[in-house]
């Protein structure tokens, strides 16, 4: 693992890449099935009249997540002058238009119906886009700040706790609130945990949190109620780097576990 | 180069916004009132994308290290150049070293100072439009410190003299060099409470019947502690009919989202992306750059409309801002 550490940058510029770019095309049978049952409980609403909220259920489901991502990647590539976003969140897809451009449709909900079933015919070469991002984690305690809470709840051990966060199959559901920020869905059951009643005034850059089934990963020292289990030494946004962003949503997440030394000595400067 | 004495209140670089990255949690910001920044950069013959300085209440102070063509739109501002009243919605020539004073504002809160070729900070992201929350754009990332040297574009200068022999009209007034015609304001504040176009949110129902009354009903007062993420109004207290958590959804710039605690904020050019709150109303794309346009303490009511209607107002809006903007394009040859 230590090479891996080493080789980070180039590794993750080659990671990181494209951004819905295909890399691997693995149409599965399955993901096509998955794309076909999203057709059919699409349901649109209008946010406003500068967008469109698509939505395909209420609940988190990972499956159907991940066919979201690879519809909102089709929708995005289309490149359309009067689309400004293509937003895919937990359950949905927004669509952000430019209510004042020219070519704007008329009626533009019906153009984003569209613009969506079109999406399905192409989605399929877009599920598995290949990407995969590795995480080095410091679980030790000085960073897992809310770690006695996590084992009361859990009723695990601090080593089993990293062990399941690391060993569980992640990937970006949603990245939003702040630039960057990512929500990660795919922990392992065992650590399903609520909110924190009160939340914390100050979660550190690079805090890795849990809660709801979800992972956070903190761009910014900001206020957060989720579970701090650890922490990471990339910087998770930067404006002036390309890419700016160390998370897209649809990327495939690998939380890889160091030690506190490794941790000082990723760490930028 | 734009030396700056006093910052005023918030200063800071704003263009017409950094679109496309919404899904990498990379909100929009730019203008708050995008109409006023695109007239102010008409009025000196730049296009909408160039830099400008949206100034908030109290303006700054600066001095002008060489000659420059330059206009204020929005808010209407007590302006002096060189100690002598400048223009308003009319381009004018400040003088090489000359101190250009944005005094306070006298009817709405934002004024855009636009100069011939633009703010020329560097672009982040596609945009010089400043950031404040994550701190990048603009000028570091942050509003003006008394200070600061702002970069003009190399050939300013040239192009103020160039341009402005363009102009028709040319005239000299209280010693400024300016023109004898100017453009009309699009979004200032009539009297208050001003009337804001909203549509219902998706979770309007979530509501009990008296607070989705209230919300169409009651004059809102934008509180003090409102900024560019959003405006938070101060009314009456708004209720569910149950507290079910809801999944953390896109939001949009005029998103109407009410927290725990009732009190409804309206999401304005900052705002964050997505948001788990649930959202009892949408403001009408043609109306935002008004709201941006009330002060701390302002009133505003929101009235009730549809899809269509919506429509409607953004075509006769893009009607006047098209009016208004061709004649200052067909001037410049622009």
């Amino acid at each position: 693992m230590r090479n891996v550490v080493d080789d980070q940058a180039s590794r993750r510029r080659k990671l990181l890449r494209c951004d819905g770019h295909v890399a691997n095309i693995s149409p599965a049978a399955a993901a096509e099935t998955t794309l076909k049952k999203l057709l059919k409980t699409l349901q649109l609403a209008p946010l406003g009249d500068a967008a469109v909220y698509a939505e395909f259920g209420t609940t988190l489901d990972l499956e159907l997540n991940r066919s979201l991502q690879a519809l909102a990647t089709a929708v995005r590539a289309r490149e359309l002058p009067w689309m400004r976003d293509v937003v895919p969140a937990l359950c949905g897809i927004a669509l952000h238009i430019d209510p004042f451009h020219p070519e704007l449709p008329d009626p533009v909900l019906d153009a984003c119906r569209t613009l969506l079933e079109e999406g399905f015919q192409a989605a399929g070469k877009y599920e598995d886009s290949g990407r995969m991002v590795e995480v080095p984690v410091c679980y030790e305690p000085a960073f897992a700040l809310d770690l006695d809470e996590v084992v009361a709840a859990t009723k695990l051990s601090p080593q089993n706790i990293a062990k399941l966060h690391a060993g569980s199959k992640h990937s970006v559901l949603m990245v939003g609130f702040s630039p960057g920020q990512p929500y990660i869905g795919g922990s392992d059951p065992k650590l399903f945990l609520p909110r924190r009643a009160t939340p914390r005034t100050r979660m550190p850059a690079g805090a890795v949190a849990i809660a709801v089934g979800q992972t956070c990963v903190y761009p910014f020292e900001t206020p957060g109620g989720w579970s701090v289990i650890g922490r990471t030494p990339l910087t998770v946004f930067d404006a002036k780097r390309d890419p700016a962003s160390l998370f897209a949503p649809g990327d495939r997440v690998r939380f890889e576990p160091i030690s506190l030394d490794d941790y000082e000595r990723m760490k930028p400067a | 180069m734009i030396r700056v004495l006093r910052p005023g209140l918030l200063t800071t670089v704003q263009d017409i916004g950094r679109h496309g990255m919404q899904h990498l949690g990379i909100v929009p910001c730019g203008a708050m009132d995008p109409v006023a920044l695109q007239i102010a950069n008409g009025l000196v013959g730049n296009n909408a994308h160039a830099g400008t300085l949206e100034i908030t209440v109290l303006g700054p102070e600066l001095v002008f290290e060489a000659e420059a063509l330059v206009a204020f739109s929005g808010a209407e501002m007590e302006v002096l150049v060189g100690g002598r009243p400048a223009p308003q919605n009319r381009p004018f020539i400040v003088e090489k070293g000359a101190k250009l004073h944005a005094r306070r504002v006298l009817m709405g809160s934002r004024a855009y100072l636009a100069v011939a070729g633009g703010i020329a900070v560097p672009e982040v992201l596609g945009s010089r439009s400043t950031y404040l929350p994550a701190k990048f754009g603009g000028l570091e990332g942050r509003a003006l410190r008394a200070g600061d040297l702002l970069p003009l574009a190399e050939d300013a200068a040239a192009l103020a003299a160039r341009r402005y022999l363009k102009l028709s009209r040319r005239e000299e007034k209280h010693g400024v060099r300016t023109v004898g015609w100017s453009v009309p304001s699009l979004t200032l504040p009539e009297r208050e409470p001003i009337v804001i176009h909203a549509m219902e949110g998706r979770h309007h129902a979530m509501f009990d019947a008296a607070s989705q009354r209230a919300f169409f009903d009651a004059t809102w007062k934008v509180s003090p502690d409102s900024n560019r993420m959003g405006f938070r109004l101060s009314g009456p207290v708004l209720a569910r009919v149950e507290a079910a958590e809801i999944l953390s959804e896109p939001t949009c710039l005029g998103t109407v989202q009410v927290p725990a605690n009732g009190t409804p904020i309206a999401l304005m050019a900052d705002h964050q992306t997505t948001g788990g709150y649930p959202k009892i109303a949408e403001i009408a794309a043609a109306d935002v750059p008004r709201l941006a346009q009330l002060t701390p303490g302002g009133s505003v009511q929101f009235a009730r409309c549809t899809l269509e209607q919506a429509r409607e107002l953004r075509a006769v809006l893009a009607q006047r801002i098209r009016a208004t903007l061709r004649g200052l394009a067909w001037t410049y040859g622009t």
